[in-house]
This record gives C-alpha cells, sequence and structure tokens, in this order.
C-alpha cells in the first residue's frame, strides 16, 4: 500500500498548474521534491495533501481514492508540515504541538498524548521554548514547532500499549508525512537535525516521507528517490544516483551545476557564480 | 510582567482552565442575585435567595407577596433574557474570532446585527404595507421574525459572495460583511427617515437595545438562541485546529468547509434571535471573549464556555446598572454596554499595543 498519484493534473484559472504527474511515494522511503520556483512542487503536495483536488487522473492512498475519503480518515494516515502557519492568537508552543493529536482525540487518552508530545518537542529541539507563545518565535523556531506537530499526528497511536480492538486498525495503516519546504529559515545544524528526523521516520517507523527541497546535496545525502519537476510537468524521476546529475539539473535549473570529488569520498554538486 | 500575569503568580487556582469556569459560574450567580435585588423596588439580598429556594422547591416559605411578585413578572424573566442573550453574543463572538482568525471579528463587525435590526426597522415601518392584511395575522411575531430573517439573509449573503471555487476565504468574508453592515445601517437610516413619530420612538429602542422583552413571542427566539448555543458550544477543538489556517486545519482532519457553514449558520441564528428578541446591543460579543483569553489563554475549549458565561455576566449587570441609574426610568441596555464597553476595550488595545512593542 503506498500514495499513489496516477497522471495528475491540477488546472487553476484555466491553466495547468500540474500536468501528466505519476508517482509512487512507498512506506519507508524518503521521495525529495525538487525544482525551480514556480515549477509547481507546492501545488502538488497540496494535491497529494487533498487540500485541492486533482482535475485529471486520480490520487490513492493505501488504494483508497483520497477524493472521497473524510478528512478526519486522511489526518490519521498522513500528516503535513506546512511551508509558513501563521497564528496570531497566543497559544504555548506545546499547545501547538499537542494540536497534531486532535485527530486521534476520540482514541487515544491524554497521558499518551503528552508522552508523545514530550518526545516530539525533543526531537525538534524545542525544549526550551515549549512554555512560550508561539507568535513570539522567530521563523526557523516556528518551522521546528509545526515539525513537531507533524510528528506527533504521523505517530498515530504508535506505541499504544492497550491494543484495543477499535484501535488496531488505525495502528497498522501505512502513513505518509508530506513536508513542504522543512529547512527553509532553519539553521544549517537545525537543517541536518529535521531532516534526520524525517530520515529516521520513514527507516524506522516505515513511514513514507515526501519532502521539497532545494539543496542538492541534502537531497542526495537524505532522500531514496527523488522526482524533478519543471513547468508542471516531471522532467526526471528515479533514485538519487540517476538522477543527480550535473548535465540534468544544469539544464533544468538554467544555471551551470558540478559535481566535485569529495576529499572524503563521493562527490559534492556545487553551482557555480555566474 | 502584566497584572494579570501577577494575578496568577499568586492565585495559582487560576491557571487552572477548568477553576476559571467554576469561577466565572459563581459570579454569574452572585451578579444575577444581585442584579435580581436591585432596581426601583430595592430588594434585599436575602429575600431573593430565599426567594430562589422556595421557587424551586428548597425553602418553604416564600416572601412578602409584593416582593415576590416584582421578581416573577417582572426581573426573572428579565435576568433569564439578559442571561440567554449575553451567553449567546458571547459566544457567537468567540466562535466568529476563530472562525476567521481575527480577534476584531464580531457579530457586530460584520453586519449579522445591524442586518437583523434592518430586518425589524422594515417591519415597524412598512410592514403593514409589505403584508397587507397579513400584517394583523402575524401581530407581535412580525418583528421577531423580520429580524431573524435579516440576519440569517445577511449571513448567506455573505457566504455567497465570499466563495469561490468552493472554498471561502475568510479575509475576504470579513471585508465583506463590513460592506453588508455599511449597507444594512444605510438602510435603518432610510426607514429611520420615513418614519413616524410612534414608530421612531420604537426603532431608536431597536438601535439602543433594551431588554424589557415582548412577553411569550420571546419564546421561539430563547429556545433557538439556547439551541444554538449548545451547538456552537461543541466547536471547541475544531476551532483550535482553524486558527492554524484553514489548510492546516483540514490536514488535521476539520471538514472545514461543513465547519464553515455550520458554525456560521448557529452564530446567525443565536445573534438574529437575540436582535429579535433586545435589539442591537453592541461590545458583548467583541470585549467578552477577549477579557477571557486574558486569563484561560486562548484554547477554545476554555474561551467558548467561558465567553458565554462572561457575556452573560456582563449583560446581567449592564442591565441592573441600566435600570437603577436614570430611576424611575431606565437607560436602553445597548447604550451601557457602548458606555462601559467601548472605553474598556480602548484600554485593552492600549494594553495590547505596549506588549507588541517588546
Amino acid at each position: 500500500m503506498s500514495l499513489v498519484a496516477q497522471d495528475v493534473g491540477f488546472q487553476a484559472r484555466g491553466r495547468y498548474l500540474l500536468r501528466g504527474i505519476s508517482l509512487t511515494l512507498k512506506p519507508g522511503e524518503v521521495l525529495a521534491v525538487l525544482g525551480p520556483n514556480g515549477a509547481g512542487k507546492s501545488t502538488l503536495l497540496r494535491v497529494l495533501a487533498g487540500e485541492y483536488r486533482a482535475t485529471t487522473g486520480s490520487i490513492r492512498q493505501n488504494g483508497q481514492d483520497i477524493s472521497g475519503m473524510a478528512a478526519l480518515d486522511l489526518a490519521r494516515s498522513r500528516a503535513v508540515m506546512p511551508q509558513a502557519a501563521s497564528m496570531t492568537f497566543p497559544f504555548a508552543v506545546r499547545d501547538v504541538v499537542a494540536l497534531g493529536r486532535a485527530p486521534f482525540r476520540k482514541v487515544s487518552t491524554r497521558q499518551f498524548d503528552q508522552k508523545l508530545v514530550a518526545r516530539a518537542i525533543k526531537l525538534a529541539d524545542i525544549e526550551h521554548l515549549a512554555d512560550r507563545a508561539y507568535p513570539a518565535l522567530s521563523g526557523g523556531e516556528k518551522q521546528r514547532v509545526h515539525l513537531a506537530r507533524a510528528l506527533v499526528q504521523v505517530w498515530g497511536m504508535d506505541g499504544w500499549e492497550r491494543r484495543a480492538t477499535t484501535v488496531g486498525a488505525e495502528k497498522d495503516k501505512e502513513r505518509f508525512l508530506l513536508l513542504d519546504e522543512p529547512t527553509a529559515g532553519l539553521d544549517v545544524s537545525h537543517q541536518h537535525a529535521l531532516l534526520a528526523v524525517a530520515r529516521r521516520e520513514a527507516h524506522q517507523n516505515n513511514v513514507g516521507v515526501l519532502m521539497i527541497l532545494h539543496d542538492f546535496n541534502q537531497v542526495t545525502a537524505y532522500a531514496d528517490r527523488v522526482i524533478i519537476l519543471q513547468s508542471g510537468e516531471t522532467v526526471a524521476q528515479g533514485a538519487v544516483d540517476d538522477v543527480m546529475r550535473p548535465d540534468l539539473l544544469s539544464t533544468v535549473f538554467k544555471s551551470p551545476i558540478r559535481a566535485i570529488p569529495d576529499p572524503n569520498g563521493g562527490s559534492v554538486l556545487v553551482s557555480q557564480a555566474v | 510582567m502584566t497584572q494579570f500575569d501577577t494575578l496568577r503568580a499568586r492565585f495559582p487556582v487560576l491557571n487552572r482552565p477548568v477553576a476559571v469556569l467554576v469561577l466565572l459560574m459563581l459570579a454569574l450567580v452572585v451578579v444575577t442575585v444581585i442584579s435580581l435585588g436591585t432596581g426601583g423596588a430595592q430588594i434585599a439580598m436575602g429575600d431573593v435567595i430565599g426567594h430562589l429556594a422556595h421557587r424551586i422547591g428548597i425553602s418553604g416559605t416564600g416572601i412578602d407577596t409584593f416582593d415576590a411578585r416584582v421578581l416573577d413578572t417582572l426581573r426573572l424573566p428579565r435576568i433569564v433574557r439578559a442571561i440567554v442573550i449575553g451567553g449567546g453574543l458571547g459566544l457567537a463572538g468567540a466562535v466568529m474570532q476563530s472562525l476567521f482568525r481575527n480577534p476584531i471579528a464580531d457579530p457586530g463587525i460584520i453586519g449579522v446585527s445591524a442586518s437583523a435590526a434592518l430586518g425589524a426597522v422594515a417591519m415597524i415601518v412598512a410592514g403593514h404595507v409589505i403584508l397587507g392584511s397579513f400584517y394583523v395575522v402575524v401581530g407581535p411575531y412580525g418583528v421577531p421574525v423580520a429580524a431573524f430573517a435579516g440576519a440569517v439573509i445577511a449571513t448567506a449573503f455573505i457566504r455567497i459572495l465570499s466563495r469561490q471555487d468552493g472554498q471561502t476565504d475568510a479575509a475576504i468574508m470579513l471585508l465583506i460583511g463590513v460592506a453588508i453592515n455599511a449597507m444594512a445601517f444605510a438602510g435603518v437610516g432610510v426607514f429611520t427617515y420615513m418614519a413616524d413619530d410612534a414608530q421612531l420612538r420604537s426603532l431608536t429602542f431597536w438601535q439602543m437595545g433594551v431588554l424589557a422583552g415582548n412577553g411569550p413571542t420571546d419564546m421561539p427566539a430563547m429556545i433557538i438562541m439556547a439551541l444554538g448555543i449548545a451547538y456552537l458550544l461543541t466547536l471547541g477543538t475544531p476551532l483550535n485546529l482553524f486558527l492554524l489556517g484553514e489548510a492546516e486545519a483540514r490536514h488535521l482532519g476539520v471538514e472545514v468547509e461543513h465547519l464553515k457553514r455550520r458554525a456560521t449558520v448557529a452564530v446567525a441564528l443565536v445573534v438574529g434571535a437575540a436582535v429579535a428578541v433586545s435589539g442591537i446591543i453592541g461590545f458583548v460579543g467583541l470585549v467578552a471573549p477577549h477579557l477571557v483569553r486574558l486569563v484561560t489563554g486562548p484554547d477554545n475549549r476554555y474561551v467558548l464556555p467561558a465567553s458565554a458565561i462572561c457575556g452573560a455576566i456582563m449583560l446581567t449587570g449592564a442591565d441592573a446598572v441600566a435600570r437603577i441609574i436614570v430611576l424611575p426610568a431606565e437607560l436602553p441596555i445597548g447604550l451601557v454596554t457602548g458606555i462601559v464597553g467601548g472605553p474598556f476595550f480602548l484600554g485593552l488595545l492600549m494594553r495590547e499595543k505596549k506588549r507588541r512593542r517588546l
């Protein structure tokens, strides 16, 4: 079972923003989405999340067409970390993270939720901010809050000891995490921390992770597969090593990109100043 | 550190939202008892409590019959109206602020109240022309029904105009509401211009708000308000998610368009019914939620019920003031809430401004 987009097109105001996109996000893998500004990356993520309805084609999550799924059912099997979530009301950081547990409020307990929230807050390195008011945080700090919120949502009922019959079904569902430019506004160490968390969710917790990235070397270091978009269409898709070629990237991004051997092994992709 | 933070530090009980709700409930009971005793005929607090106890069957002996009659026929129905209307307005304000993710949203600002008043005023001035011989048939129900219809039509109008591709944009919706508000007030002005002297007096009361009520004809409106309040109180968690943004709320499992439709319709019903009973009473919907958030924080699971109780307290208190300040007459309650609420709200804003500088 996976998150499968089949020949998806999305039209707004008579213009196609996406056309003929097919992809499969399997549980346990990290799929990176790469492309120039305006290529349709965020639109694709929103269509996959069910926020926009695909104009053509279909999106199936765990075998079910998402256009017919209730928002709550979707929310229980996939979490989204948005690019910029604004909130002017002064919620404490801990409470914002706890909102990620909302889809499970009927099946979970307060203790269990608190345990997950505490773990996510630690992973996102926002323990020192937990009691601060959310609107007072910096942009990068807010990003980390939303990472933690997405994590407690995607964890679902994992680690729930009492395996009640009603919860059992929730527990075994494949889950997906969609991250829209998660590293934007983060300093270098937090970028790596976040990407490592995302990769661990995929490889250890069997979550299907899709993230929009801009840094080529982060793609090669953290993703398993990559899809490159340009003007709403797929340019290339496949394993990272096959797709991340300097010649292809140079054409897509209209900027000379070279692979330079790294003395520590492998190679590094660098863009040249014009 | 603001005064409220120091207050919270000194009384840790204020950190527990449930305790705050209980305290607010107690405050409402106290204000109700005081308000019942105040007015043209002063009734001792002990007597009020004794009478209430007698009514619910705890104590056997009633009080002096004159005071009992004042309480039963004049003040109790009035206080019940104040509690239900105040609660409805406070709650409607809190829901709107979350729905529009904007702290200045209020049924008064987006034109629901004004449109209800327009309906009422149109009925008072032109009812006999529009309805002809039916005017006698609808009788005393004509004006509240028209007020109610005004609120519902305005809300429907705002929703239709702000829809695009099946989505509604909260910011646009708020601005459309402001435009509707201006038009409704212009409409009220036109009817006021056309009205004769007798009509003018009843119009003025509609625009300023009175709790005197219209006797048993208020019953349907009161029931609608109670039902609307009960529904809106269940929206705490979905509205919390809404504060993150509409897309985020959807990602977290909220059927966003359903929520918006149901909540706006319920608010229209509550506000329309409130205006139908008492005319426009401003500031309760705006001030009550703000006041509550100072103590409970922004969590709607507590803000919603606390705003309802706080609105009820404000209106019950304002009513007591309205009844005694210009004895033997009474001041329209909308004036009291405006006179007290306006400066109070300004004070809140100034405090907020100072806080944002930091």
